[in-house]
């Protein structure tokens, strides 16, 4: 039978939680020395576990396990902008495998990538150029939680080509490893006024779906679909709550099904009315229907963040969040029924599962 | 030699580095540099682009408030401080 594992990233350190069935789960951790971790990969390719991680005192650095959390290294070897740029790298924010190559972006906002698998680091791009991008650099006009590169999305097929996303400003894509970037956010909406046409939108999340012409994005204005690779989107906010949220998870085989957490999008971002809910869509957004069996329905003030929904690979998977007040939420039935599976761990920054062999 | 003392949370993250080390440096980078030849990547954890000490990190040579081109003289004490910060 195959293992279940989620790594999950937190505030202090980086916790696994193992399971043969998706019912009942252990927990191992915490790992990465307690530093503030805020994404956390495995990596099918070489079988390690990844984690960005900046601690307070001693800087940024990418640690990496290659026994499944049960010891760990850490490197910042080349993972800097040097001494004379002015630009600091003050965290690194998220991962990705792309091909032979590691991905990490940072905040100021940048990518660097590793051919190591995280030994050494190397500058791959910081999108100048781009609209906006002067300003991007300026710590003055940094968003709050300065992310940086928020986000990455991998095409499977081909590792030169991949979207990152830059907080507050918006998603690009590259079709050539990195060296050129187009702005990827057509039809986006914004309630916001803005310099450019192409840039100055607010991506939250972005999720390749099961079909490869079709994307979902939550931003901080409302839910999208893609259906020609991210070249032009439409809302599909309808239905839902609110507009606002982070988290969001594609189903794997199903273009059709998808799942996102609204939240308040005031100041307090949590679940609203103080009662957890997941809600899904079957037919590509045109409907939603909540989902809150199992989870709390009275005073749960839950927060969850964008990188801390997941979704596994079964035939019928299993969806899996984690919330900035150290819960792990679990449904082995494709969001029909949950579970609580942690409830003390440090705030949640990301939630990744991985169905082992 | 100068007696370099190390924060408790550096020491766990270098296998075998002691908390109390001694070293031969003219300046407080330089005894920082000469651990970095010991102990790959220590270096990043106390310094920042500038180069600067990180700014949670403090350093004292003889009980005086140190930066990284500050003195250290053969019998120096040089302490270097994770400050009291975080939750």
């Amino acid at each position: 039978m195959p293992k279940n594992m989620l790594t999950v990233a937190t505030r202090k350190g980086t916790f696994v939680l193992e399971s043969d069935d998706r019912r009942d789960w252990k927990l191992r951790g915490p790992y990465c020395e307690g530093w503030p971790v805020y994404h956390a990969i495995y990596d099918p390719t070489t079988g390690e576990i990844y984690a960005a991680a900046a601690s307070e005192w001693h800087g940024s650095a990418v640690w990496r396990s290659a026994d499944l959390g049960e010891t760990w290294e850490m490197s910042s070897d080349g993972l800097t902008y040097g001494d004379e740029d002015g630009r600091k790298v003050s965290k690194v924010s998220t991962l990705a495998r792309a091909g032979d190559r590691l991905l990490v972006g940072v905040e100021a906002p940048g990518i660097f990538e590793s051919s190591d698998n995280g030994k050494t680091w190397s500058l791959l791009s910081t999108l100048s150029g781009q609209h906006g991008s002067e300003e991007w650099d300026d710590p003055a006009n940094q968003p709050p939680g300065h992310l940086g590169i928020s986000g990455f999305v991998t095409e499977p097929d081909n590792s030169d080509r991949f979207f990152a996303i830059v907080q507050g400003v918006g998603a690009f894509e590259t079709e050539d490893g990195g060296s050129s970037w187009t702005p990827r956010n057509k039809g986006l909406r914004r309630d916001w006024p803005a310099d450019y046409e192409d840039v100055g939108f607010c991506v939250h999340k972005l999720v390749r779906s099961a079909d490869p012409e079709r994307l979902y994005q939550q931003n901080h204005v409302g839910m999208h679909r893609s259906d020609d690779q991210g070249r032009s989107w439409n809302e599909i906010t309808e239905g839902l709550p609110g507009d606002f949220g982070f988290a969001a998870a594609a189903h794997p085989h199903d273009a059709e099904t998808f799942y996102v957490i609204p939240v308040d999008g005031g100041h307090g971002r949590t679940m609203h009315d103080g009662k957890a809910a997941v809600w899904r869509t079957r037919d590509g957004g045109s409907s939603w229907q909540d989902l809150r069996q199992g989870l709390p329905q009275q005073n749960a003030h839950l927060g969850v963040l964008r990188q801390a929904m997941t979704i596994d690979s079964h035939d019928a998977p299993g969806v899996y969040f984690g919330t900035s007040t150290g819960q792990v939420f679990a449904s082995a039935d494709e969001g029909e029924s949950w579970s609580e599976i942690a409830s003390y761990l440090p705030s949640i920054s990301s939630v990744d599962v991985a169905v082992l062999d | 030699m100068a007696d370099v003392r190390l924060p408790g949370t550096l020491t766990p993250l270098f296998p075998g580095l002691p908390r109390r080390v001694e070293v031969e440096a003219p300046t407080v980078l330089a005894a920082i540099d000469s651990l970095e030849q010991q102990w790959p990547g220590l270096r990043d954890r106390l310094v920042a682009e500038g180069p600067t000490l990180r700014s949670h990190i403090h350093a004292y040579v003889d009980g005086e408030r140190a930066a990284l081109d500050t003195p250290v003289e053969e019998r120096s004490r040089l302490d270097v401080i994770a400050a009291i910060s975080g939750g």
